[in-house]
């Protein structure tokens, strides 16, 4: 499984959060976050669960709205940024049990603007050729994982947003996606995961839990 | 449009959703006679008026499958994240629904209102009211299942949100088929009709769109 460095992606934009406060009703799940990641950057957020490694992520992506605290993507507006710039890889991952891969994947690559090329090459890279015709829920929790990393290799976006990204995968599997991830950073990407353990790449690591 | 057809095909897919709304609107207009004595001079100057309560209520049945099952597997994040704004998605959904459900219950509707007592010769002006009321049915059913995401019953809720506003549609839709079935000219009540849709039409992309958001976080 091998993957071209290929050209350097167009946008960097570079993330910073400035004193973030985020609840989930009642409930704080931290204050004053402060952080940065830029181009070329894999940012791993750590904590226990329910420290709001997830809730992070959303806030991220424009789901969920910060009690206090600011989100800017450097010079692109946030919404621009969020629609044109990022891909998000949550725990539910958008596919529909009774459909096809392929046209789950076809749907959401070409949803994002991916081409057939882009397709093809996504089909390629996670060797999703044999999975293809099968129904969604017949696949493994790990080859629909890879299904749904698809379209972040179909289209490319600089920054992406994992949560567990690699926790339903077997270990070669875990060490591909680590290399689609290294290749993706050494393009310029910036990668913001929610992690339990470890990433197979370089990575800062911020525990979210610890400046509660 | 990737969407809008995505949506046609989950619409159609697993049991044919448009079939059963169609089986369902037949089923409440056999019911009626059965229930209210089957006397056709007494149904028929309520034909119009039973055929639009039935076309109504069945246009309710697959609401919930509109947002509900995209919120719960993270298709809605991805939608969100799009280059199409969400109130556009709100509206390509919408407008699914219009071609999945509203138009085969519009082409039910003059085979039901017929069957209730309306003349045959009316059949074409139910089959266009019904397909206009359809498209309000569609955009006012999903700004109510936009609002009913992430709450327990929602299909319940769906229904209680909707089915007043389904109230309007409904006065104009009968009243064009009484006024047609009395020699008189459809055109005022239909132009009501048109009017309730393009108040909906406004409406919907963006209170749907602030509705999702409000969910998704």
């Amino acid at each position: 499984m091998g993957i071209e460095s290929g050209s350097q992606l167009a946008v960097w934009p570079m993330i910073a959060v400035q004193a973030l406060t985020l609840s989930r009703g009642e409930r704080v799940l931290f204050r004053d976050l402060s952080f940065s990641a830029g181009s070329g950057e894999v940012l791993a957020l750590t904590g226990a669960n329910g420290a709001g490694k997830t809730s992070l992520l959303r806030a991220l992506a424009g789901f969920l709205r910060p009690d206090a605290g600011t989100i800017a993507f450097a010079d692109v507006e946030a919404d621009e940024a969020r629609t044109k710039h990022l891909h998000w890889l949550g725990h539910l991952d958008g596919l529909k049990g009774a459909g096809r891969a392929r046209d789950e994947l076809t749907f959401q690559a070409r949803w994002f603007g991916a081409d057939a090329d882009g397709i093809a090459a996504a089909i390629d890279v996670l060797a999703l050729e044999p999975l293809l015709d099968l129904e969604v829920r017949k696949l493994s929790a790990g080859q629909r994982r890879r299904l749904a990393f698809a379209r972040l290799i179909a289209v490319q976006r600089p920054i992406w947003l994992l949560d567990e990204p690699l926790s339903p995968l077997d270990a070669r599997w875990r060490a591909g996606l680590g290399v689609l991830m290294k290749a993706h950073v050494d393009r310029g990407g910036t990668i913001i995961a929610a992690v339990h353990d470890p990433l197979p790449l370089p990575a800062r690591t911020l525990d979210i839990g610890a400046g509660r | 449009m990737i969407l809008w057809r995505r949506e046609l095909s989950l619409a159609w897919a697993g049991g044919g959703g448009p079939l059963l709304a169609c089986g369902f609107f037949l089923c409440l207009t056999v019911l009626v006679p059965l229930a209210a004595g089957n006397d056709p001079a007494a149904l028929r100057p309520l034909a119009g008026g039973i055929a639009w309560v039935a076309l109504a209520v069945s246009s309710i049945l697959s609401l919930e499958r509109l947002f509900e099952r995209d919120f719960e597997d993270g298709t809605l994040d991805l939608l969100a994240l799009g280059p199409a704004p969400l109130e556009l998605t709100v509206i390509a959904k919408a407008k699914a629904q219009w071609l999945a459900v509203g138009w085969p219950l519009a082409l039910t509707a003059p085979v039901a209102a017929i069957t209730l007592g309306l003349p045959p010769s009316l059949a074409p002006l139910t089959f266009l009211a019904a397909l206009i009321g359809g498209l309000g049915f569609a955009l006012t059913g999903a700004l109510g299942a936009a609002m009913a995401l992430g709450s327990k019953r929602g299909g319940l809720l769906i229904a209680v949100v909707v089915l007043p506003l389904f109230i309007p549609p409904v006065v104009f839709g009968a009243g064009a088929l009484e006024r047609a079935a009395n020699g008189l000219s459809p055109a005022p009540a239909l132009a009501f009709l048109v009017a309730y849709v393009l108040f909906a039409g406004v409406i919907t992309p963006f209170a749907g769109a602030a509705a999702i958001r409000n969910a998704q976080g």
